[in-house]
């Protein structure tokens, strides 16, 4: 690939390794793990064991705790509608931050027309969830709150185990979306006492079209997808064993290579951040200690983020991404952004850089120059 | 470069190297839409001379197409007869760039209407300045 991709929590490269290791799942091992004879017998003891690599990564009590899912936003909407509508006969509550991604968002505004009652708990500034307000919002009949584990636009990292006991003190289940998290840093759903999980696979570096939900043993949940029976009845639909043994793999790798791979993004990210601070009316959002190792996000005044994000792609081959509402299909600004307080005009002038695999500290300096450029350009085009 | 979503070629074209871009001083017209709580703001400047529009400058804060259209409908306008460039429409615009993304349509389109309101403004100051 030319140019710096810096946009890995849109899309990641799948690791070559992972590649070679799923490959014979396309052509050579293509049996339904459903069936019965031997070909399938291999399909399955692949799934298995992809089902185990994903539980070691985050410390479930047992491989059976994972089901495997097609999207991230499939598990979401698994977790939440899944667990809501099993559990109505308790309480028809569902809870959540005002910053989550909209597949959590979206399922609970489903829910809305069934009857349920969707809240959503503030965040600060640092997009950090007020504790206090939590605890003022979760109720006995609260059947699910969701909140995820660490955030896409601004990186804030929450802190889980506070979460989950302020959750658990009168709520039932408590589902974290620890899709950004997951492999980038240590999340245990046993030490954090998490009931459910979403994970993908791509932001593991392994291939789209698998993403898993962890269901902790005891959760009461139904499918939201009925069928075949697959995946303990909680997800029809013949299992993509390519993806899936992908994802295990992927798993499997950055269960060992998280800790250096994060220091060593850490470490270019927080330069990064201050070379890129030093652009007048630059500011960070998001917090800056509890933040994802991968991921700089910024604002800057008076412009507008997907011109930023045209001409660092089209002048400097830089790819990054924009919380601006002239990206998004909605051309709403980001609900986040607005959710940490920043004004509409200020969310239009949102910049995210998301590192990984491929980005090394010598890039730093041609980002940075880049983003001066295109910064300084802008507002000699702009009124304001 | 990289194919951009939604763009066509000429609209990049248009972003990247901006036409007309600045402030008149002494302007005889003035146009500004939108505002920034939305996203896009424009303004255009223009010098009239003989009824014609004999110098046209903007600046934008706004998406790429918000930008490439106010550097458009100012190529488009710069030379014309005061009553031809009312006439250019917003539709205009988006066909000289060679269409712009639907969702793009409306909300930063807006640079033919910046263009309107030079104009009036430049007439309504004529107006005001026979009447003394």
């Amino acid at each position: 690939m030319s140019g710096i991709y810096l946009d890995y929590q849109s899309a990641s490269p799948v690791d070559p390794r992972v590649a070679r290791f799923a490959q014979r799942y396309l052509t050579e091992e293509f049996g339904n793990p459903s069936s019965l004879h031997s070909a399938g017998l291999r399909a399955r003891a692949a799934l298995e064991e992809a089902r185990s690599r994903v539980a070691e990564l985050i410390n479930a009590e047992d491989p059976s705790s994972i089901i495997f899912t097609g999207s991230a936003t499939e598990s979401n909407n698994l977790a939440i509608r899944g667990t809501a509508i099993r559990n109505a006969g308790k309480g028809k509550k569902v809870l959540t931050s005002a910053i989550e991604h909209i597949s959590v968002h979206n399922p609970m505004k489903e829910l809305q027309k069934g009857g349920f009652e969707m809240s959503m708990v503030p965040v600060d500034s640092s997009g950090l969830v007020d504790l206090g307000e939590l605890e003022r919002m979760v109720s006995p009949e609260t059947t699910v709150t969701s909140i995820m584990y660490a955030n896409n636009e601004i990186g804030t990292i929450q802190p889980a185990n506070e979460i989950s006991d302020v959750v658990h003190e009168k709520g039932m289940y408590l589902h974290m979306d620890a899709s950004a998290a997951a492999g980038r840093i240590p999340v245990d759903v046993q030490r954090d006492g998490i009931d459910l999980l979403t994970l993908s696979s791509n932001e593991l570096y392994g291939p789209q079209g698998a993403a898993a939900l962890y269901v902790k043993k005891g959760v009461r949940l139904q499918t939201v997808n009925p069928g075949g029976g697959q995946e303990r009845g909680l997800r029809s639909g013949t299992e993509n064993i390519f993806a899936i043994a992908g994802m295990g793999e992927a798993a499997r790798l950055a269960r060992g290579e998280m800790d250096g791979e994060s220091a060593r993004l850490r470490s270019i990210r927080d330069r990064l951040i201050d070379e890129i601070l030093m652009v007048e009316e630059s500011y960070l959002t998001g917090d800056r200690t509890r933040r994802l190792p991968h991921h700089a996000s910024f604002r800057f005044s008076r412009i507008e983020g997907e011109s930023i994000l045209l001409t660092l792609d089209a002048m400097f081959d830089i790819q990054v991404a924009t919380g601006s509402a002239c990206s998004s299909r909605t051309l709403e600004p980001s609900h986040c952004l607005l959710a940490i307080g920043l004004k509409h005009e200020e969310a239009h002038g949102s910049m995210v850089m998301t590192l990984g695999r491929y980005n090394t500290e010598d890039q730093v300096p041609v980002i940075a120059e880049a983003v001066k450029k295109t910064v300084g350009r802008l507002r000699e085009l702009s009124p304001l | 470069m990289a194919q951009q979503i939604g763009y066509s070629k000429k609209v990049m074209e248009h972003f990247m190297n901006p036409r007309n871009v600045g402030v008149i001083e002494n302007a005889d017209g003035y146009g500004k839409v939108g505002n920034p709580v939305c996203g896009d703001l424009m303004e255009i400047y223009i010098k009239v001379k003989d009824e014609k529009i004999d110098d046209i400058k903007f600046k934008t804060f706004g998406c790429g197409s918000a930008i490439a259209t106010s550097s458009m409908v100012t190529e488009m306008a710069k030379g014309k007869d005061l009553d031809e460039a009312m006439k250019i429409t917003r539709q205009d615009v988006a066909d000289e760039l060679e269409g712009l993304p639907p969702q793009k349509m409306h909300c930063s389109n807006l640079a033919a209407d910046a263009l309107h309101e030079a104009i009036k403004d430049y007439q309504s100051r004529k107006e005001g300045a026979g009447i003394k």
